[in-house]
């Protein structure tokens, strides 16, 4: 037990750490590396709760694909200094508003109900299995899961659309 | 807790076991492919540093260690020192869930031949190998060179396209074993080996597999002559060599997952009353697809850039989107 609280802990650590690293460092790729580190400690996390499947997933599609493209397009537009003087008036207090509801709704969540945290049943040992995933995807899940599918490939065809150049009249 | 420390025991030991042999593999495999390169280009090959040039790879190692490292100038430090071993680490993880053979017997203990056994395998190899290409795009960014960045760019856009064909190779012995753990694949191929059923999907993998260890002909990033060496342009010493010792290792890694997948991994004739023939199967099967990618080295040209991705997206992704599509009907509606 006190092993998986120094590794929870140490984890945490990491992944805080990261986050902040992403959201101060001044390079955009930077930015970018303190993500995926972010993504694979959550993956880590994953793991110690018993889901290999959602830690896997975690690491083949955020950390590996989707991060893969963010730095390459960062990199394609040179995009990687910003620009120092960048303002961000209105966004400012609107940032802190929403960041102070979420702490209240944390704290509230941690401290005010922590019983019932404590209550959840401890879960299936085969909970988050690739079957049990599967299997509950294309039943209970069925509808919602071929909806984001849609909506999926609805966004690539417009993706496609909208770069295709016009056809020339000649 | 005397269970517990055997445990941790057999662990060390077997990654130790691991890291060795792909470490002996990395350094032979070269020496292997400048022999049988010279062998089908009729030449000799080296064959001076001891018998039969035996040696060759360990004299290659002292030569690289006494090179002179620079850095350039403009260089982001960090990452491009970071670049490397970002580039080593998957190469050497990715073999942790490949079985080498059954359980044997030792010291009144039974023991599986392979790191670990889990249930999710094959998305434990794509997470990995989709992580693996960032040794690469760092590397060509973090080198402040524009051959450099080309070869990264490029890498990068050449493996997440392949990426998606060589995920779809991977559905078709999920499909057929009915599980995602590589020792009930295997386990599955105890009659007829997959290639037999499914040699489309066995084709694509090899294909995506070259794809993504960057070999000839899908070698893009480091076109010598349009990008002088593509991402590894500005390393030298020690760090290139890792950048070589990881692209033999995924050489390697990618042809034991091959083997694993479609040739049977370590079974073969009486590996069942004697489990310790499964590494020799194992290793005899990834000689002979290390062979054949020299040989296709050896043969074929490099693809232009344009046509690299046009095969890879119009005509390699559909084909085996079709191949997933035909297998799963046949087994829902034959119930195989």
């Amino acid at each position: 037990m006190t092993a998986d609280l120094i590794l929870f802990f140490g984890l945490a650590a990491v992944a805080i750490g990261a986050a902040l690293g992403m959201l101060l460092s001044k390079n955009a790729v930077y930015s970018a590396l303190f993500l995926i580190l972010n993504f694979a400690t959550v993956a880590v996390f994953f793991l110690l709760l018993g889901a290999p499947f959602i830690a896997m997933a975690q690491v083949a599609v955020y950390a590996g694909a989707i991060m893969v493209l963010f730095l390459f397009v960062i990199m394609l537009l040179g995009a990687e200094q910003l620009l120092t003087s960048h303002k961000s008036g209105w966004q400012r207090p609107i940032a802190i508003l929403l960041t102070l509801v979420l702490l209240v709704e944390s704290i509230y969540l941690i401290f005010g109900r922590g019983r019932l945290l404590s209550q959840v049943a401890p879960v299936a040992s085969d909970y988050a299995s690739p079957e049990a995933i599967g299997e509950l995807l294309f039943s209970r899940y069925l509808l919602p899961f071929e909806v984001t599918s849609i909506l999926l490939l609805v966004a690539m065809v417009g993706v496609i659309v909208l770069i295709k150049k016009p056809k020339a009249n000649n | 807790m005397q269970i517990e420390t055997a445990l941790l025991i057999e662990w060390v030991v077997k990654s130790t076991i691991l890291i060795f042999a792909l470490l002996t593999g990395f350094a032979y495999t070269t020496f292997y492919e400048r022999r049988l390169l010279a062998l089908i280009q009729v030449r000799i090959g080296p064959n001076r540093t001891g018998p039969f040039g035996f040696l060759q790879p360990a004299a290659d190692g002292l030569k690289l260690i006494f090179k002179e490292e620079l850095i350039p100038a403009n260089a982001y430090k960090f990452v491009f020192i970071l670049a490397p071993i970002l580039t080593v680490i998957p190469a050497l993880i990715i073999m942790a869930v490949v079985p080498w053979g059954g359980a044997i017997e030792l010291f009144g203990r039974q023991i599986a031949l392979g790191l670990t056994d889990i249930n999710v395998a094959i998305l434990y190899l794509l997470s990995v190998a989709s992580i693996s290409v960032y040794g690469i795009v760092l590397a060509g960014w973090s080198s402040d060179n524009k051959y450099a960045m080309m070869g990264g760019l490029r890498s990068s856009a050449q493996m997440l396209s392949y990426e998606l064909s060589l995920g779809l190779a991977f559905v078709v012995p999920i499909l057929l074993a009915g599980s995602m753990s590589l020792n009930q694949i295997i386990e599955a191929q105890r009659g007829v080996w997959f290639i037999f059923y499914q040699p489309i999907a066995a084709l694509v993998f090899y294909i995506a597999m070259l794809a993504e260890v960057n070999r000839a002909p899908f070698d893009m990033p480091e076109a010598e002559q349009e990008l002088t060496a593509g991402y590894h342009t500005e390393y030298s010493g020690m760090k290139f060599s890792l950048f070589f010792m990881g692209e033999y290792m995924k050489m390697i890694a990618v042809s034991a997952i091959f083997a694993t997948l479609f040739l049977g991994g370590y079974r073969g004739p009486f590996v069942d009353t004697y489990p310790l023939l499964g590494p020799l199967y194992l290793f005899l099967k990834v000689f002979l697809s290390l062979g054949l990618m020299i040989w296709i080295r050896a043969t074929l040209p490099r693809l232009r850039y344009d046509r690299l991705m046009a095969f890879g997206w119009k005509i390699l992704l559909p084909l085996s989107i079709l191949n997933v599509f035909v297998t799963a009907v046949i087994i829902v509606v034959f119930g195989l």
